[in-house]
């Protein structure tokens, strides 16, 4: 489907190319002296810089620290060293340009084009030559050959991917856990010291992991699950069911830290709205409300931890999580 | 012959005697060049390339990529005795007890942001001029691929150190990955070696970072610039250009000089903002931990559109049969960036398709003269745009007093809105330009002079334009849409005419132009005609 030119409206004439016209330099000696000597020294103040580098590097201290307007207090030596490597290596390229566009010859040079396409002959050359090929091969004559040949290829293509298996192991249901069981203390991040609801003041927040056996250390990856928040409100400010009420205590309610989103620390808390938000996708969840989502682009609110006190009036949990914490994947169920 | 021309000539020999290279070289050093500033934006990315290659190597010496954890003992005192990653505390260590350490690294992330910015803008012109045409639709593919795998490749770079900023933007690609429906808690599972964020997610990013992804970058940035070689240049148009020829400055000297020299201007600039620009001062954000993250995290800018789309979907999941989707995650962060990578990939087939052209073309065009197409871009450029302004929500209303949920609304319905008005806008303005030049060369330059007619009438004195300008001007082709009949000769539908006739639709819209001034038209004024 091609318009060759189809109805295409004709061209004004071309006037060809402009006439070339003579730099300053090509017609005046003292300008091209100039232009010569400006190339030289633009060449002399890279040296210069090479030489700041090298000054830098050795002999300004580490710790020198000068201020500068703007950026305010600087490291000296990291900085005329960058300076010194910049100037070496912007003033050989100004160098380089300046005496290509003041002395080197400019006159426009035009060469010719030719179309992309092979010749038809050629063309027809390879068409028999892949043909012939194919045919000596005998590919076309042979289809046991050729279909066994299509196994081989094909079954060897899933052994990179056999090996990539031990990458990881399965998740089987580990997402869906944490370390949070029935009875588990709450222990203060940092510092992992087991807290009584006094310790957090009406308003307050507090970030808590569950308190591990002695021995157990505790990884990042467990971090990334068990992290719970803690928010302390008037009882009466609580907009909830029974059921979630009777998670909370004296006020103290607890969500898993980790957005419901994309799995980041929601780790802003609004005192005068009650409401917690991700600083990475900016949903916001109401805490007098079970974390429900007002805002952004989370679909669930953050799960509840439900908690109580033990006989030394310790937080724990009453029971795990129900649901599973941090962003949602396939096999998650609610 | 002196001493220096024997050595010369007598390498020359050998290489020529054992490769044959003279005859290629005779014709490669007086190739043609066509000298343009915006030919340049290519090579500022190709120069950073060169440089990230460059201060990459020099970092790899001193960055441990293990995610054993170690207590620092280096000369930054605020971290003294904190449990780290190695690979958090080997940065520090690059960062303030390798001399040139800091810089290099700033360089390095200046170099990335500059070959990002240098590929977009580069990608931008090759868009606007049409230089996508055949024969190079290959590189312009070539040219996406390159620039997706940039964003990659950034991406794992600034997520190397395992600062807390860069452990917040891997969980949410941890999050993306494990929203894909049924393999997605396995992708991830593999990826990070068990739960996130594991132990071995930063040895394995190294790996793509400094050989894989940037091997398979060589390897096209390499068969890309082959096929400019190959397919020699494109040129803007004027006077004495042609389709068949190429007008410019041969590679020696002067493109050597200038190219050569404009590799060390780019260096330059770049080790200048490594020296006074502080970028990603990891020490200031401490060490990953999951259950933390910083106010106002932000990726990159070349991530931050995606961020921005991220931020903007509505809250849907779907719940069914025990099985959850995260429509939220996987349409601004997979289907969206899908669907538009692939148009943008396809774009050269796409307006072949609208205008039915498939003939070579060389000569760039003015953006203007393609409406359709400038209008196609405008429309892009704004979705990203407003993609990227929700991205920076948390910072503009900081700065700027406003509220989030203010901003997120105008960007929820802006990136709907918005993006089809400036298609409108654009093509408006290209046909306005088009009628502009059309006056330019009937009636010439307006000179402000105003003459008085003996009998008392005043015009304005309207300077004829040079032949050169009236060339450039004009010189653009216009074909009409194509035609394409949804019903035969007896008039009985084709089957195949709703096809033609959305294509002839489309046709329309692409060919839509103010006719330009024919040289009838010219003669016709010139003779006085009016």
């Amino acid at each position: 489907m091609s318009n060759e030119n189809s109805g295409a409206v004709e061209k004004l004439s071309d006037p060809g190319l402009p006439e070339h016209v003579q730099r300053k330099t090509d017609v005046d000696p003292r300008a091209a002296k100039k232009a010569e000597r400006q190339v030289s020294i633009l060449f002399a103040l890279s040296a210069v810089g090479t030489i700041l580098f090298i000054y830098s590097y050795i002999w300004i201290p580490e710790d020198t620290f000068i201020f500068l307007p703007i950026t305010g207090t600087t490291n000296a030596h990291q900085l005329f060293l960058g300076l010194g490597l910049a100037m070496a290596l912007f003033f050989i390229g100004m160098g380089a340009v300046h005496w290509a566009k003041t002395l080197m010859p400019d006159h426009e040079v035009v060469d010719y084009r030719k179309e992309q396409r092979s010749k038809d002959e050629d063309r027809a050359a390879l068409v028999a030559t892949v043909k012939e090929g194919a045919a000596n091969a005998g590919l076309g004559r042979r289809p046991l050959i050729k279909r066994t040949l299509g196994v081989a290829l094909g079954l060897v293509g899933l052994s990179p991917l056999l090996l990539l298996r031990d990458l990881g192991p399965l998740p089987g249901d580990e997402l869906t856990k944490t370390n949070w069981k029935q009875g588990t203390r709450l222990v203060t991040d940092p510092g992992d010291r087991p807290i009584r609801p006094s310790d957090l003041e009406v308003g307050g927040v507090a970030q808590v992991q569950p308190a591990f056996p002695a021995g157990k250390v505790r990884h990042l990856d467990d971090i990334a699950k068990d992290s719970v928040l803690l928010v302390r409100l008037r009882p009466e400010e609580f907009n909830l069911d029974t059921e979630r009420l009777s998670w909370t205590h004296e006020g103290i309610i607890a969500f898993s830290k980790i957005c419901s989103h994309m799995g980041c620390a929601v780790a802003l808390y609004e005192q005068t709205t009650k409401h917690l938000l991700c600083p990475c996708h900016q949903s916001t969840f109401d805490v007098t409300r079970a974390a429900k989502v007002i805002f952004g682009p989370s679909a669930r609110p953050l799960p509840q931890l439900p908690i109580t006190v033990d006989s030394e009036g310790y937080l724990v949990a009453q029971a795990p999580f129900n649901e599973a914490v941090g962003p949602s994947f396939w096999e998650r169920d609610s | 012959m002196t001493a220096r021309e024997r050595l010369a000539g007598g390498t020359a020999n050998f290489i020529d005697e054992r490769t044959g290279a003279a005859k290629w070289m005779k014709k490669t050093l007086t190739k043609v060049f066509p000298d343009h500033w915006s030919f340049m934006l290519g090579e500022i990315v190709m120069y950073s390339f060169v440089i990230l290659l460059l201060s990459g190597t020099f970092l790899t010496f001193w960055f441990d990529p293990s995610m054993k954890e170690v207590e620092y003992e280096g000369s930054y005192e605020p971290l003294s005795g904190v449990k780290m990653s190695a690979a958090y505390a080997s940065t520090l260590n690059i960062s303030f007890d390798v001399r040139g350490g800091l810089l290099m690294r700033q360089v390095h992330h200046w170099a990335a942001l500059i070959f990002m910015a240098a590929m977009v803008i580069h990608m931008m012109r090759v868009f606007f001029t049409g230089a996508f045409r055949k024969p190079r639709e290959l590189n312009w593919i070539i040219g996406v691929a390159l620039l997706t795998l940039g964003i990659v490749e950034g991406f794992l770079g600034y997520s190397l150190p395992d600062d807390l900023l860069s452990g917040t933007g891997i969980r949410i690609a941890e999050a993306i990955l494990q929203a894909i429906p049924v393999v997605g808690s396995y992708l991830s599972y593999f990826l990070f070696g068990g739960a996130f964020p594991g132990e071995v997610f930063v040895q394995r990013i190294y790996a793509a970072h400094i050989l894989l992804i940037p091997g398979i970058m060589l390897a096209l940035i390499t068969v890309h610039l082959m096929l400019v070689w190959y397919q020699k240049h494109t040129q803007y148009p004027g006077p004495g250009k042609t389709e068949k020829n190429v007008v410019g400055y041969p590679l020696m000297p002067v493109y050597m000089a200038k190219a050569g020299g404009f590799f060390f201007i780019v260096f330059g600039v770049t080790a200048f903002l490594g020296a006074v620009a502080s970028i990603n001062p990891i020490w200031i954000y401490g060490p990953y931990n999951p259950g933390q993250v910083g106010a106002g995290s932000q990726p990159d800018w070349y991530m931050g559109w995606l961020d921005g789309l991220v931020r903007l979907a509505p809250p849907i999941e779907t719940h069914a049969f025990g099985h959850t989707i995260s429509w939220n995650i996987l349409i601004p962060g997979l289907i969206v960036p899908g669907i538009i990578f692939t148009l943008l990939a396809f774009y050269p087939f796409i307006e072949q398709w609208m205008t039915g052209d498939k003939r070579e073309h060389h000569i760039l065009d003015r953006p203007r003269n393609n409406p359709n197409r400038t209008a196609i871009g405008a429309m892009s450029l704004t979705f990203t745009l407003v993609a990227l302004i929700n991205g920076g929500n948390d910072l503009i209303a900081t700065h700027f007093d406003l509220s989030i949920n203010q901003i997120m609304w105008f960007s929820r319905i802006g990136i709907i809105a918005l993006p089809p008005l400036a298609f409108v806008i654009t093509k408006r303005i290209c046909l306005s330009l088009q009628r502009a030049d059309r006056e330019l060369v009937l009636h010439g330059r307006e000179t402000g002079r105003l003459v008085m007619l003996p009998h008392g009438e005043f015009i304005e004195v309207h300077e004829p334009l040079s032949p050169e300008k009236a060339y450039l001007l004009s010189h653009h082709e216009q074909n009409p849409p194509l035609a394409l009949n949804s019903e035969d000769a007896q008039g009985v539908a084709n089957p195949q005419g709703l096809k033609g006739r959305v294509r002839s639709r489309f046709s329309r819209a692409a060919q839509e132009q103010v006719a330009k001034p024919t040289p009838k038209e010219v003669l016709e004024l010139e003779e006085g005609h009016y």
